[in-house]
């Protein structure tokens, strides 16, 4: 069970400002029903000076997150916009008198959220389809901006305290390799002698099929494996390596992610220049 | 507040018989087992007499049952005995819907000792499929281990037709029947089962007791080895208190085995039917033929279990949930997962489990409160019925 704050639960058991705003000029959505939490915020804003009159939401999630919604709500109520975009995740946490470790992606829900409304507010195009770079989790849609925009702003070290606020990595775990040079990046650790260490040997062809076939193996297959699929080596021809998905695999509308998932692993384990392509059959 | 408990599958009560024959073994009647004094040695007397009372209810002999601390020891001891006894065979069978216990020691094992685990799907009702198990199951398969009934939806499974098919391909069949035993009735010694793991503290024994049967002729080897107890299967001094527990509840379970089927299930029925009347847009999950006669899991479509069971406990209700969020994992349960659950409603599935200390009043009130919590937090959600359109193109 949860250790929840008295202010948390206060929040959770009569959250302020529920419902939708019917004059308002600015709404915030985030999360999906597929993640397990989603909020939709209604903020009404006088264009005159700035200040928001009035804001609402309506949130599909745990405790910790309809009360994070709640205290955002109240938050934000008479603020001007530019002070109310200072709020940081950790002012909605430390309102609700603190959030387990484990909730703290709820308080970043409702930054996002309100964020995402005053760029609808100045039309702005939404934050989230300005994240440029690269998707690191692919299981919650989590980019390395997003990331590395949590690390600094919370100060955080470990792949967990990623997960914990941003979700990512809290799916098949395949990511965290990448959190951690994330992490390593932000906070100015990465050695120079891990980019040394990319270095190889020249192998013969012999060598790097072994090493192939060892790598999809041990690393790849139990994995697809546990998820009813598997894949096999059909053919390795210079740098180009073809596989095919069998099983669950070959149904799933995933599968290019596994594909470009196997080249990752691929390039990481034996050669940086290899390709994999996916054939049927 | 009057605590109203169904949260059976997660744990039970210790029944009042059971602790007062419990009692005598704490402050009087101490002694070890293997002591030569009668001080100790007529306590050897009492396990065999709960060893007996536990075969009784799985009609087996008293030699065929191996006391352990729990489920998780159980599954584990039998599969590691299963693998370390046919060292030629590296491959293990077993479900995708399995309890931790089974599940992440079969994970373990493909990830660091090599062998290869094949995993039996279920379809939308949570239900294995026979002809798959016939095709997983090979002359290369070292142990097949399907639970008897799963924990969280209480679907039963085949298990002895499962067994059957391994006993045709010389492999081992192991059921982790936890939440099984003392519900449904087990006729073991007409089965093709091997092994069978059980925990005392699902049927109103208390925590830190189990136990496994072995059939008679099964190869075994111990899992914690130490001194001749259990007859050299399972060494550590025997945790007298919680045996003779065992054994007392065990004699209740057979008892009271006829009320679990009609009693409880009346009142898990009326339950269901219950809330699914008033309530809209919610499902049973898991099949409503093949089921414990204790258990109802619910999906409540677009709300969220945590918030559910927060307010539920508001009112003094107790269940648990397949959320993401009550775990401290951001993934929905593994359970309904594999069974196709839409999100829409595995976020928000209820399990309800009762017990034989359940009243008839008491699903009364959970099918008067528990609608008012459904529609509150309906009220609050962004989503319903009308924008499942949309939902489905959310990233």
């Amino acid at each position: 069970m949860w250790e929840y704050s008295e202010k948390l639960k206060d929040h959770f058991f009569h959250p302020r400002n529920v419902g939708e705003l019917e004059e308002c000029n600015a709404v915030g959505e985030v999360g999906s029903l597929a993640c397990g939490d989603a909020l939709k915020l209604f903020v009404k804003i006088d264009p005159e000076s700035d200040r928001i009159l009035d804001a609402r939401f309506k949130t599909f999630g745990c405790g910790s997150a309809i009360a994070s919604s709640s205290a955002l709500t109240e938050m934000i109520k008479g603020r001007t916009v530019d002070e109310a975009l200072k709020i940081t995740n950790q002012d909605i946490a430390d309102y609700l008198g603190g959030l387990p470790p484990e909730k703290m992606h709820c308080s970043v829900m409702g930054r996002d959220a309100f964020h995402a409304a005053i760029a609808c507010y100045r039309k702005e195009p939404a934050p989230r389809e300005l994240l440029e770079g690269e998707l690191v989790c692919e299981c919650f849609g989590v980019t390395d901006k997003q990331i590395r925009d949590v690390v600094k702003e919370n100060n955080l070290s470990t792949v967990e305290e990623v997960t914990n606020y941003t979700k990512a990595g809290g799916g098949c775990g395949q990511c965290h390799e990448k959190i951690e040079q994330l992490i390593a990046e932000v906070r100015g650790e990465l050695k120079r002698t891990e980019a040394a260490g990319r270095v190889r040997k020249a192998m013969t062809n012999i060598q790097k099929i072994a090493k192939i076939q060892e790598v999809l193996e041990k690393e790849i297959r139990p994995m697809l494996q546990q998820d009813g699929g598997d894949v096999e080596l059909i053919d390795v021809e210079g740098n180009r390596v073809v596989v095919a998905l069998r099983g669950l695999c070959t149904s799933c509308p995933s599968a290019g992610l596994t594909t470009a998932g196997i080249e990752t692993k691929l390039k990481e384990l034996v050669h940086p220049d290899l390709v994999v392509e996916e054939v049927s059959g | 507040m009057k605590t109203v408990y169904l949260d059976n599958n997660a744990t039970t009560m210790v029944a009042p018989e059971v602790f007062e024959t419990m009692r005598p073994f704490f402050l009087e009647r101490y002694g070890n087992p293997s002591s030569m004094h009668s001080f100790g040695g007529t306590v050897a007397r009492v396990v065999a007499a709960a060893r007996e009372h536990l075969a009784e209810l799985l009609g087996v002999s008293p030699r065929e049952v191996v006391f352990t601390s729990g489920g998780t020891e159980s599954d584990s001891t039998a599969i590691m005995s299963a693998l370390a006894t046919m060292p030629e065979r590296r491959e293990i069978v077993t479900t995708r819907v399995e309890h931790p216990a089974v599940l992440n020691l079969c994970k373990n094992l493909g990830r660091t000792k090599g062998y290869t685990v094949r995993w039996l799907s279920v379809d939308k009702e949570g239900m294995v499929d026979l002809e798959e198990a016939r095709s997983k199951i090979t002359d290369q398969t070292a142990i097949v281990s399907v639970m008897w009934a799963n924990n969280e939806t209480g679907v039963i499974f085949p298990v002895r037709e499962i067994a059957e098919i391994a006993y045709d391909r010389g492999a081992l069949f192991h059921t982790d029947a936890v939440q099984a035993v003392g519900k449904v009735p087990l006729d073991l010694p007409s089965s093709s089962i091997n092994l069978l793991s059980l925990s005392g503290h699902k049927l109103h024994a208390p925590k830190g007791i189990g136990a496994l049967y072995i059939k008679k002729g099964t190869r075994f080897s111990p899992f914690i080895i130490g001194g001749h107890q259990e007859s050299n299967r399972r060494g550590g001094t025997e945790n007298v208190p919680g045996i003779v527990g065992l054994g007392e509840a065990a004699r209740l379970a057979a008892e009271n085995l006829a009320e679990e089927n009609q009693r409880v299930r009346r009142m898990r029925d009326r339950l269901q039917e219950g809330l699914l009347e008033v309530i809209p847009s919610c499902r049973v999950n898991g099949s409503i033929g093949h089921r414990l006669p204790n258990t109802l899991n619910i999906g409540f479509e677009f709300v969220e279990g945590e918030a559910i069971l927060l307010r539920m406990d508001e009112k003094g209700i107790c269940a648990s949930s397949g959320s993401a969020c009550t775990s401290g994992s951001l993934e929905p349960s593994h359970v309904l997962r594999a069974m196709g659950v839409p999100f829409t409603a595995v976020h928000g599935s209820i399990r309800f489990s009762l017990s034989r200390y359940n009243s008839e009043g008491e699903m009364e009130y959970v099918i008067r409160e528990l609608p008012g919590i459904i529609a509150f937090l309906r009220a609050m959600s962004p989503f319903d019925a009308s924008s499942l359109a949309t939902v489905c193109t959310v990233q």
